[in-house]
This record gives C-alpha cells, structure tokens and sequence, in this order.
C-alpha cells in the first residue's frame, strides 16, 4: 500500500498540475466558445420562424443522441480522413466540446428565456417601456438569474467530459499520470494507486465547489 | 463507402454492441438500486447513513467516469483488489450512476407534500400503507422522466468502457481505424450501432414522460 511519495517525488506533482492546467485551459476555451455560440443558438429557437426553430431542435438533438467520446473520434479520425485537414488532439477536442456545449447552451438559454411568463413581457410595455428598456431592465435580469446555475453546472459537466481527451493522445492530467506511473514502474510499484487518487480528487476539487455553487443560486432563484 | 468491408466486420460490431449494451443494463439496474437505497436514506433521515450517502453523492457526480475506471482498473490492482474489465465497467457505471438515480429518485420523494403525508397518517394508514397508496403513485410522475433521462445518460457514458480494454463498440471502431485505415466505414458503422441501441429508448422514453407528465396534471 505504500508509495503515496511518488506524488511529491521530484516535479511529479508540478507535472501533474501542469496536466490538470492543460485539462481546465481546453475546458475554459470550450466554455467560452460555448457560450458565445450558444447564445445565438437560443435566440435562434426563440424566433418565430418555425424553419429556423426545427434546424436548431435537430442541431441539438443529433448532437444528443450520440455519446460524446463518439463525436471525438468522429471530428478527430473522421475529419482528417474526409477533408485530409490534421487537427491536433487539443483543436479536436476543443471542437467538439464546443459543438456539444453550444447546442446545451442553446438549449438552456431557450428555456430561460420561455420560462419568463408573458405577463412580465406585457406588463413592461404597457408601462411605456420601449423595446430596449423592456429587455434591459426586466428580461435579461430575470433570464440570466435563471441561466447562471445552470450555466455552472453544464461548466461541471464539460470539465469531466474533458477527461475523454487522453483517448485521442491529448497530454493532460490523465496522460501525465500515467507517464508518471510508467516511470516509476519498478521503484513505486503501487503508483498507480496514488496516481489515480490523486487525479479523482483533483477533478473533485475541481467540480464540487462549482456544484456547490450552482446548487446555491438555485435555492435563490426558488425564493 | 467500401461495402464488403462493412459486410465483413459487422458481426464485430453487433459482438461489441451486445456487450456495451449487457455490461450498460446490468450497471444501469445496479445504479437504479443503489440510487433508491441512497434515496431512502436521505429520505428517512437515516443517521450516520446518510453522512455516508452524502459524500458518496458529491465524490461520485463531480468525477468523470473515465477517471473512476482508470482508478477501479489500475489502481486497485495495487492495494489487492483486481477486477476484470467487465467487473470494472458494471461497478463503474453503478457508482457513477448511483448518485444520479438517487437524486432522482428524492426529487420524487420529496415532490410529495406533507400535507399528503399527514392527512394519509391521520387517515390511519401505516408507514407501509402511506408509501404505496400515497407516496409512491406520485412521486413517480415526478422521478420517471428524470431517471429515464439518466438511463440513457448512462448508456451514452458505456463508450467509454473501451479506456479499461473492454472490447467494446468505440474499441472495436479504434481497431479497425488503426488496423486497415478504414475510418470512413469505421466511423459510419460505429455512429449505427450507437443509433441502434440510443434512438429506439429515447423515443420509447419521450412518449412515457408525454404520458407521465399528463398523468401528474
């Protein structure tokens, strides 16, 4: 059971930072992206337009029905073969994690934006508001007071599916754990162990303050 | 689209598919189990228990699966604990499923106001009783859809088994990527069986909740 030193061997747990850094740096520019793109997807389902709406429900649905590490190997194996372009792991993950993201992103900002009953909408212009001021003042508050938890918590979700990039050669925490591992195969046999339970907790340390606060801004937005 | 290739290796895939799918249903009722134990115990207010099911919850809903298994398949090893990849996928599946199914499951639960429970307890029924005519036929029109919507979740999760050398649908379409270059068919064939196993249940399950949710009004 021992070798839990092999942690704090040399630059091993630097290294393993570095890795988790390389993990949240893909996760913080697919979020980013995410909510750029997704905004217009859900304002695309807000028009009236049913053409429009029916093209984002199928973005969103097609994009739902497959397993994520599936679209990986499909924009990373797929796209090479198909138009010979060579995306690197790191730009294939962070497309599609975008794509992924975008069309949850979409669709939350749908719902926030559905679930603001239309009294508020009517009340405001009949208050003399005009367009501008309606939104600015009664509407985006209240969307993004709805959309904020929810937001977090999909930023939880696209952390984990992060950890999928190591199957298509990314080096992130996961790939540096197991270098680690493969170095130490003789010396700390066990490391594997400590390695692996080192990368759980740090994803959790990760996550659980994220859900804590996601779950926070839910009970007062219930209030 | 190489035809005869796609004749030639689909018995691999519809192998492959058959095992995702055994290895998803047998981690999926552990996780529906596990998840209404844990229920119950936040629901009762079990002492102690419920401290336990509460850090379970948190460890396992803010990890991904992949590094779930990496530790269940290569670290335990080390501390004398070997299983094989199946093993791994089915107690992965349920530990990360678990904590999902459970909140479901106290979504539900805890839909039932306590008035009900008062009035049930007052019209002198039992605890037993007050579950089975009260709690449950309600609670049911809340928790259905959403651990409908964790099964397929949780079947969505199962390509990842491949990471713990489970000869599974994504191993097999990495295989064949790698073997003969193929990745057109590969993909095509892999992106088929997932369809195959994933669409028919969601349809299934958006028509129950349309059912369900009628129901509940």
């Amino acid at each position: 059971m021992q070798g839990i030193e092999v942690l704090f061997m040399g630059n091993n747990m630097l290294r393993l930072l570095d890795g988790l850094w390389v993990t949240l740096r893909l996760s913080l520019i697919s979020i980013g992206l995410s909510l750029v793109i997704g905004i217009f997807v859900g304002a695309f389902m807000l028009v009236k337009n049913p053409v429009v709406k029916a093209i984002c429900r199928v973005y969103i649905e097609i994009v739902r029905i497959m397993p994520q590490l599936v679209w990986l190997f499909i924009i990373f194996f797929g796209i090479t073969k198909l138009t010979g372009i060579n995306l690197n792991g790191e730009t294939a993950a962070v497309i599609m994690l975008t794509i992924w993201g975008a069309s949850e992103v979409g669709d939350l900002v749908r719902a926030a934006f559905s679930a603001i009953p239309k009294h508020q909408f009517e009340s405001g212009l009949s208050l003399g508001l005009k367009k501008v001021q309606l939104y600015a003042y009664i509407i985006f508050p209240q969307a993004i007071r709805g959309l904020v938890p929810d937001i977090i918590n999909l930023s939880t979700r696209m952390i984990k599916t992060t950890a999928l990039v190591s199957l298509i050669g990314v080096t992130e925490v996961l790939k540096v754990g197991k270098q680690i591992i493969d170095a130490n195969r003789f010396e700390y046999p066990n490391a594997a162990l400590w390695v692996y339970a080192a990368i759980f907790m740090m994803y959790f340390l990760i996550c659980f303050p994220l859900s804590l606060l996601s779950r926070k801004l839910t009970k007062k937005r219930g209030e | 689209m190489d035809w005869s290739f796609i004749q030639k290796f689909t018995p691999m895939y519809v192998e492959a598919a058959v095992l995702t799918v055994t290895i998803g249903v047998i981690g999926i009722l552990l996780a529906i189990a596990l998840g209404l134990l844990c229920a119950l115990v936040k629901y009762y207010k079990i002492p102690v228990a419920r401290q336990i099911v509460a850090v379970y919850i948190e460890l396992s809903r803010n990890t991904p699966l992949i590094v779930q298994l990496f530790f269940l398949y290569f670290g335990l090893p080390k501390a004398g604990i070997l299983l094989s990849s199946e093993a791994c996928g089915v107690i992965g599946l349920a530990f990360l499923g678990g904590s999902y199914m459970a909140e479901s499951f106290l979504s539900g639960l805890k839909s039932v106001g306590k008035i009900q429970l008062e009035s049930a307890e007052s019209l002198g029924l039992r605890r037993g009783q007050v579950m089975r005519y009260i709690v449950i036929p309600q609670a049911a029109s809340v928790s259905v859809p959403a651990l409908a919507a964790n099964v397929i979740f949780l079947l969505k999760e199962t390509s990842v088994f491949s990471a713990v050398s489970l000869a599974d649908l994504m191993y097999v379409a990495k295989d064949l990527i790698g073997m003969y270059y193929n990745t057109g068919e590969a993909l095509t064939m892999l992106v088929a069986a997932y369809l195959v196993i994933i669409l028919p249940i969601s349809i299934v399950f958006s028509l129950l909740e349309r059912r369900m949710r009628r129901a509940g009004n």
